[in-house]
This record gives structure tokens, sequence and C-alpha cells, in this order.
């Protein structure tokens, strides 16, 4: 395997399951060191497991990305491990009740939506940046959007809210720091074979193959698949990418 | 380094100079096989030279990409001489006038759209069928920021760019089940001598310019080849009708 994320240190959060755990694996074999966080540490624990199987080095830690102390926390940490932060995928959000009309998502849902989804990645912008800006040599950041992102999706509310605002706030990000030298984009997964998509059918009682039939690629893309992008835009293959949201999807959007 | 683009034949049209010349070589390095096209013949033979310098394998064929039946004789060389055609590079384009929209000429005009439209799609019409029987490819098409926003003093390009991402994600919709991936690279200002004639048009300073761009400096063609040879290998196995900016965030603006 080629080794384009030697000597990058990178953070993931989000990452005890499905897309965050696929990344992490995949920059793990380009030869990232990693800190893993999530608020499932449990889970978080075994992806670094999975990470030192394959001869990489993982750090899992237990974060609240809605809390500011904890995000702070969690930044200062990385930096005492890894040394610098090169990286940072913030992939950590939660579904919310995107089986339920907007007139049926329950207020203290839709706060805790968007207060993971969209305040969280803020939160880690807002640390991270700093830390790249202070360190020298700039950085690169990807913050995990959606399709829900880029158009709605029927039971989407708080979810596709959320999503939106963090494609927006990609671009803000990526056109206040690109001249320092930090590259923002977001990925915008479409229906992935995840815990997240699982949840989502058994909810709605749908078959997953209602939506194979909307992607016109005819298949729910893997986990690996969203980590090869993520990967490839967190290194310096990527260079001039900044400010993209940049969808993974098997073509849903088009 | 693995190689992403092993055992690939992969086609490259506007290969005689920038953005093409620039991806033959990344592609190239990148383990695949080329067929290199240009209108241009001594350019596209510089490029073959450069690709062969550095232990790559690369054919050439001069092609009129507006002109029918050259490119079907094109795509119908690539898979003989290569065995198969599982990438595409369509990037051959021209820029036409550079003047307000009321001055550019009809032929100007014309030529615009022939080339950059019309020759991305007649170069997907005879790829398709020969990637189906190769297994299944990958197509990237050559659009532009000037696919997504507007540019003064450049209306039929815009245009044709504008057009070539519509083309695109059809491409997309129709083909991606049968293992054909398509997507569009959207370059911002590359050090390209297309960009010193956009800027000699618009008369600003070139920082003036420069503090338009997000990133703070222009691009280079080689940021645009990695981009390419990204999408064309398995490592963008799930990213199909996409119009992918690689612009150093202009269009982010």
């Amino acid at each position: 395997m080629s080794d384009f994320l030697e000597n990058h240190g990178i953070i993931i959060t989000g990452a005890a399951s499905g897309i965050g755990r696929a990344t992490a694996l995949r920059c793990a074999e380009a030869g990232a060191s990693l800190v893993l966080a999530d608020r499932d540490i449990e889970g978080c624990n075994e992806t670094s497991q999975l990470v030192q199987k394959l001869g990489g080095q993982a750090e899992p830690v237990e974060v609240d990305v809605a809390n500011a102390d904890s995000v702070q926390t969690l930044i200062s940490h990385a930096v005492d491990t890894l040394g610098k932060i090169d990286g940072a995928f913030n992939n950590a959000g939660i579904e919310g009740q995107s089986t339920r009309r907007i007139t049926d998502w329950d207020e203290d849902v839709f706060d805790l939506t968007m207060g993971i989804n969209l305040k969280g990645v803020w939160l880690c912008m807002k640390y991270e940046v700093d830390q790249m800006l202070s360190q020298g040599g700039g950085g690169s950041i990807v913050n995990t959007a959606s399709i829900a992102g880029l158009v709605g999706l029927k039971g989407g509310g708080g979810y596709t809210a959320s999503k939106h605002g963090v494609v927006g706030l990609s671009k803000t990000a990526a056109l206040e720091f690109s001249s320092k030298g930090v590259r923002v984009n977001t990925v915008c997964p479409g229906t992935i074979e995840t815990p997240m998509i699982d949840r989502l059918l058994d909810d709605s009682g749908a078959e997953s193959s209602f939506f194979v039939e909307k992607t016109p690629i005819g298949r729910l893309g893997k986990p690996q698949e969203i980590g090869d992008a993520v990967a490839w835009l967190l290194s310096d293959k990527a260079s001039l990418v900044t400010g993209i949201a940049l969808p993974v999807d098997g073509g849903w959007v088009a | 380094m693995g190689k992403n683009l092993e055992n690939k034949s992969i086609l490259i049209t506007g290969a005689g100079s920038g953005l093409g010349r620039a991806t033959a070589l990344v592609c190239s390095r990148e383990g695949a096989s080329l067929m290199l096209s240009d209108i241009d013949s001594e350019g596209v033979e510089e490029t073959k030279r450069l690709v062969l310098q550095a232990g790559g394998a690369a054919e050439v064929r001069v092609t009129d990409v507006s002109n029918r039946e050259m490119v079907e004789t094109l795509v119908a060389e690539t898979v003989s001489e290569l065995g198969g055609v599982h990438g595409a590079f369509n990037n051959a384009g021209i820029e036409g006038d550079l003047t307000g929209l009321s001055r550019w000429s009809e032929k100007a005009f014309d030529k615009t759209l022939a080339v950059n439209v019309k020759g991305v799609w007649l170069c997907m019409k005879y790829q398709i069928p020969a990637m189906l029987q190769s297994g299944g490819g990958s197509i990237v098409n050559t659009a532009s920021a000037a696919g997504l926003v507007g540019v003064r003093g450049c209306a039929g390009y815009v245009a044709s760019k504008h057009a070539v991402v519509g083309l695109t994600k059809v491409a997309a919709v129709e083909w991606s089940k049968r293992g054909i991936r398509v997507n569009a690279v959207c370059p911002g200002m590359i050090d390209t001598p297309m960009l010193d004639r956009l800027l000699d048009y618009v008369k600003a300073p070139k920082e003036t310019v420069l503090g338009q761009q997000p990133i703070g400096r222009f691009g280079s063609a080689n940021e645009i080849g990695e981009s390419v040879a990204w999408l064309l290998s398995e490592d963008s196995s799930f990213v199909t009708g996409v119009a992918m900016p690689v612009d150093g965030g202009f269009v982010a603006q």
C-alpha cells in the first residue's frame, strides 16, 4: 500500500463505528498516526485495536463534541500524543429522528442533532485551526456532511438542516484559512452500509432496495469508499482542493 | 509507493500541453498505459517523449475531437493498441474569444461549443461501449470553475463548460449502474498559458487576481493531474456524477 499520509498526525471523531472506523483504518494503512475520539469509548477502543492490528498507531479518547471543554481537552491531548495535528476528520454525527416529518421532530432531539452535527464541527475546527496555524505548516480538515447537506431528504428534518450547515461552515472556514495553509473540505456520503443506515431502515420499515434503486450506481456504498476519499483529501495530493463539498454517493445528487 | 492505475489503459485528449500533459505524467507514474491525443502533433509528441523519459508507455494520435470519424477511430485504435480502455480524460478544449458577450464572434462561439461540448460528447459516445467491453471504466471530463460560476469575457467558454457539467451528470446517471463512472474536474486559475491570456484581458494586476484566490496562489497543472488520476482510480469507486472543483476555494466564495 502507498504511504501518502506518512508522518501525518490525524484526529478522527466519530471513530467508534461506520465511516469513522473505516477512515481510521484507511489513514493508518497510508501511514498516519491517529487519535480516535468518540463518546462511545468501547467502540473507539475497538477501532484502535483494529488499527494496531494493522501495525498502525492509534490512541482512543472519549469526547462529547458538543461540549467546548471536552473538545479543547481532546485537541490538547492529541497534540501531546501526536506532537502536531496535520489532519482532522470531524465526523461525529447523529441522525436524530430522521424517519419523522419535521412537524414530528422533538425539540430536544433537534437541539441535540444541531449540537453534535453542526456546533460540534465548529468547536472541533475552532481548536484544530488554532493548533494548525500555531505549529506552522498548516493542515487539512475534512468535515462529514452528507448528500443531506446538498439536497433535501424526506424525514431528514434537523439532520438535513445540520448537514447543510456543515457545508456552509466549511466553505467559510476555507475562505478564512486556506491562504494560511489550512485547507477545509466536506465529504458528502450517500447511502453507505453503516449502523446509521441500518437504524433508518429498521425505524422506517423500508427495504435497502429502496435506496439501491435511487442510487445511479445501483448499490449502497461501503464505509471504506468514504475512507478512501477522506484519506485523499487529507493528503498533499489534494493540495489545490479546498472549500468543496465532495459527494461520494454513487451519483445520488447528480 | 503503491501504484493506483496499474494495468489500466487510459486515453487522454488535449494531451499536448497544460493539464493534459501534466495528467499524462501523473497517470504514467501510477502505472497506466496511455493513448495521448491532441490536434497539435508537436505538443503531443513532446508529451509522449516526457512520458517515455519517465519510464512510462504511450502512443500518440492526432485528433480533432469535434470530428466524429476521427474520434471513432481514436477510440478504436486505443482499444487495438492498448488492449482495451479503462479510463478516459476528455480534456481537449479551447477558450474561444476573450471579450464581452456581445462582441464574441459567431465563428468563435460555434467552434468553442464544437470542441468543448460536442467533443466531450463524441468521446463518451465511443468510449462507453468500448469500456463496457473492457469490463467497466472511469471517465473524467474537463469542465472548469467556469462550469459552475460566470466569468467576465468568457461567454462561450462558460456556456460550454456548464454544458460539460450537465452532460457528465447525464452520463453518470445513465451508465454508473453498468460499471462506468463519469465525473468532471473543475480547475480554477491554473498557471498555464491560458491564464496569462485571461490576465491580459482583464488588465488587472496579478496581485488583485491573486487576492481573489482563497488559497492565495494559482494552481499548478500537476495538482489537476493528481485529482484526475484519483478520479480515474479505484480509490474513488463510489464517486460518480460529481463536478469536482480543484480551484483553491474559488467557487466556495
